[in-house]
């Protein structure tokens, strides 16, 4: 594994308190006061040009978000946040939006290497023909590049900002909007739909199979900005689509609050498959600061013999309260669940999924590999329920947790519910350490300390990492020694 | 000439219990010694102590590597300077494919080192040249580390990480155990294939018929904690004849 070898000289480079990506670009940005009230919500409407139905919509969830109160039956504790105190709304200045990328700020592509975005990626931005990836950057709240549309296009593939959707397709987003994440769904996705910023577009006709991984990198990079992004993904029948999310942000003391929205409707014979590698600021050594990452991702296999399957990898934020779920509402339809969530220094996660059979012979596969370390703590959440038309629901659940040292927690919580007496659930669980015996192996081998654990922990969590795409698969592998950094010794 | 191991009068404890009580061994470039004695005497301990093992506590005594302090050394910083260790229980490291180890351990030793990391090619080359040598298949080689391999698969597969790393120093701990006789005779050819005038390495076993095929320089009897009596070839032939007895009433 040369990307373990790669990890260990990236960890060694790196100072505790320093966070690999904690830079500060600099781009003028053009913001709404602090605060949040209808003034604010219009002002943003207005900004992007939305259609009147748009800001009725958001009006109506401010309305709602202000009769409902924050959840607090995660596993999680963080001072209070004050919502009158951050900001709605930032985007970097730009006269008009970039033809090419020629026009993009020069700053903006050096943000973009210094977060070693892959070299296809970075191909694309370097506007190379040939590269298979799109990346609709979102900078902020704005989409200030997007690539490939045309190719896209030519497969009439819609990949785009929310924003632009809006203009051009907005018969799509009104049917679509909500209509998975309702919008009074829970505090943060209502919080979301009165405010959302931007966020990525994707349509798929009927019978197209996407000719490429479509990739959209998120980094947040205003003070104190909360960052409401909202993503709709519809694969329409028979059609396929690969979605690639990842993220980085820079380092500060502030918390900053992240409360996105992520919508995917799989219509029959349709297949959606959505990844992450989410890897914001954490806080520093002694859990100042960080991301605080409440967010609301759902599929809805509205078709039949359709498919979602999310892959996630959590590395980052202070905290992660986020359960990526799959409704299975056609007959034979499918949900799968694969997570790598890796905690260290003091971050928290409480992390799992919902796979909600309804339809007949639905079935559903979790694999969680949970790894707690420093002081960290770290939960699995899951729900798997058959309702009473659920005939022949199916379900695998294998929760896997990994704990380095003593002083970090690792905690599984599944609900199950059959309300059909045909349901088959299965759920498997394990707790390990990493052993001294393996740690004095890889040593006694040559590997230094923090390359036996980030070789030991890539083992652990093959099985979820062999689902990722191959754009991310190497990432992640570096991804993980970077997070463990600090862990032992 | 520069021993190539030399240990004085060690002392080791393993949770405050004493269990290598003044051991001295000289092992010279080229030589190969034999360690035999009873169940307990130490001989692991030995391996583990010489390796780097933490919970293993050194409380007199010097070892030397070539001149250099070993016991110094992390045991990373060990094997990179080539002592190498066939565990007598080698640890299964789930999910970690044998050949991604390999390269990591081979490209993590060679860094330490200031050499050059291997090519991909390169390193497959070398590794299914020894692989197909020592009988260890292609599917092996993708399988975790030592899960659910059977007792015999996990010797061999130590094997072939020694024979890949090409350590200076060889330290074999019970490796006879668990082979039967076809692969006792593949992998004691492995290990003869190593012999080389600038390698010692250190055979730790209870049976002669490894010592057939290979065949040691010196014979060590260790018992409670020292070697109590060093002979040629012919004491190995003995000891399978009389057995242990004298030692464990005189020591
Ligand atoms: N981790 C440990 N904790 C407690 N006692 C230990 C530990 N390791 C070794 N010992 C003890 O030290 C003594 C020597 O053990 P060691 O494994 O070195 O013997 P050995 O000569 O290799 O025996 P064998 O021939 O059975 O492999 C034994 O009494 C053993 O119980
Ligand atoms: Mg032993």
């Amino acid at each position: 594994m040369p990307a373990v070898r790669e990890t260990v000289e990236q960890v060694r480079s790196i100072d505790v308190d320093k966070y690999k990506y904690g830079f500060f670009t600099d781009i003028e940005s053009e913001k709404a006061p602090k605060g949040l009230n209808e003034d604010i919500v219009r002002f943003i409407s207005a900004k992007k040009g939305e259609p009147e139905w748009m800001l009725e919509w958001r009006l109506d969830a401010l309305k709602r978000w202000r009769t409902m109160s924050e959840p607090t039956w995660a596993r999680v504790s963080y001072p209070k946040i004050d919502f009158q105190d951050l900001y709605y709304y930032a985007a970097p200045k730009q006269s008009a939006g970039p033809q090419t990328l020629d026009d993009v700020d020069p700053e903006l592509l050096r943000t973009y290497e210094k977060l070693g975005i892959p070299l296809r990626e970075q191909e694309i931005l370097a506007g190379v023909e040939n590269s298979r990836v799109a990346v609709d950057a979102v900078f902020d709240s704005v989409s200030v590049v997007t690539t490939f549309k045309k190719e896209l296009a030519k497969h009439g593939v819609i990949f785009c900002s929310m924003s632009e959707a809006l203009r051009e397709h907005p018969e799509l987003v009104r049917k679509y909007l909500g209509s998975v994440v309702p919008v009074s769904d829970n505090y943060y996705a209502t919080l979301n739909s009165a405010v959302f910023s931007d966020g990525s577009f994707v349509y798929v006709p009927k019978g197209v199979r996407c000719p490429m991984e479509l990739s959209t990198y998120f980094r947040i990079n205003e003070k104190q900005t909360g960052q409401f992004e909202r993503t709709l993904i519809i694969a329409d029948e028979g059609s396929y689509v690969s979605y690639l999310e990842g993220c980085t942000a820079p380092s500060r003391d502030e918390n900053q609050l992240h409360a996105a929205v992520v919508e995917l409707i799989a219509l029959d014979d349709a297949e959606i498959k959505y990844s992450t590698v989410q890897n914001w600021y954490p806080g520093d050594a002694d859990g100042k600061g960080g991301v605080y990452n409440f967010v609301t991702k759902r599929g809805d296999c509205r078709g039949r013999n359709s498919k979602i399957s999310w892959t996630q990898v959590e590395t980052g934020s202070a905290i992660t309260w986020k359960y990526p779920s799959c409704i299975l509402r056609g007959d034979n339809s499918r949900g799968e669940f694969y997570s790598i969530a890796i905690s260290n220094g003091h971050q928290q996660i409480d992390s799992g999924t919902k796979m909600v059979h309804l339809g007949k012979n639905t079935s559903s596969r979790i694999i969680s590999k949970g790894i707690a370390a420093g002081f960290s703590e770290n939960t699995y959440r899951g729900l798997v329920s058959a309702h009473k038309k659920a005939t022949n629901a199916r379900n695998f659940t294998q929760c896997d947790s990994l704990l380095i040292g003593d002083r970090c927690g690792a905690h599984t919580v599944p609900y199950i519910e059959a309300k059909n007496a045909s349901a088959v659930f299965e759920h498997e669980a394990t707790t390990s350490k990493i052993s001294d015996d393996q740690m004095f192996y890889c040593m006694s081998r040559g590997l230094g300390e923090e390359e036996a654990v980030a070789l030991i922990v890539n083992g652990f969590v093959r099985d979820v990492i062999q689902q990722l795409p191959m754009e991310f698969m190497v990432e992640t592998q570096k991804l993980i020694g970077i997070s463990l950094e600090g862990s032992v010794g | 000439m520069t021993a190539l191991l030399e240990i004085k009068d060690l002392h080791a404890q393993v949770e405050e219990q004493e269990i290598l009580k003044g051991l001295s061994l000289t092992v010279n470039p080229g030589e190969v010694h034999a360690i035999m004695g009873p169940n307990g005497s130490g001989k692991s301990t030995l391996s583990y102590v010489l390796a780097g093992k933490d919970d293993y506590e050194v409380t007199g005594g010097e070892v030397a590597l070539q001149g250099e302090d070993l016991l110094e050394m992390e045991p990373d910083e060990r094997a990179a300077a080539g002592v190498f260790l066939a565990f007598q229980y080698p640890v299964e490291i789930p999910g970690v494919a044998t050949m991604t180890f390999l390269r990591t351990a081979l490209n993590a030793q060679r860094k330490a080192r200031g050499e050059a990391e291997l090519s991909t090619p390169e390193f497959m080359r070398l590794v299914r040249e020894k692989a197909d040598k020592l009988g260890v298949s292609q599917e092996m080689l993708k399988r975790p580390v030592n899960t659910g391999f059977s007792g015999g698969e996990k010797k061999r597969a130590e094997i072939l990480q020694m024979s890949v790393l090409e350590p200076r120093l060889c330290i074999l701990d019970e490796t006879d155990s668990g082979l039967d006789i076809d692969a006792l005779r593949i992998v004691a050819d492995g290990v003869n294939a190593l012999r080389s005038p600038d390698r010692g390495m250190v055979v730790i076993t209870h049976y002669q018929r490894l010592l057939d095929y290979i065949v040691p320089d010196i014979v060590h009897v260790m018992s409670r904690g020292r070697i109590v009596r060093t002979g040629g070839p012919e004491l190995a032939k003995e000891l399978e004849a009389s057995g242990y007895a004298a030692y464990t009433e005189a020591a």
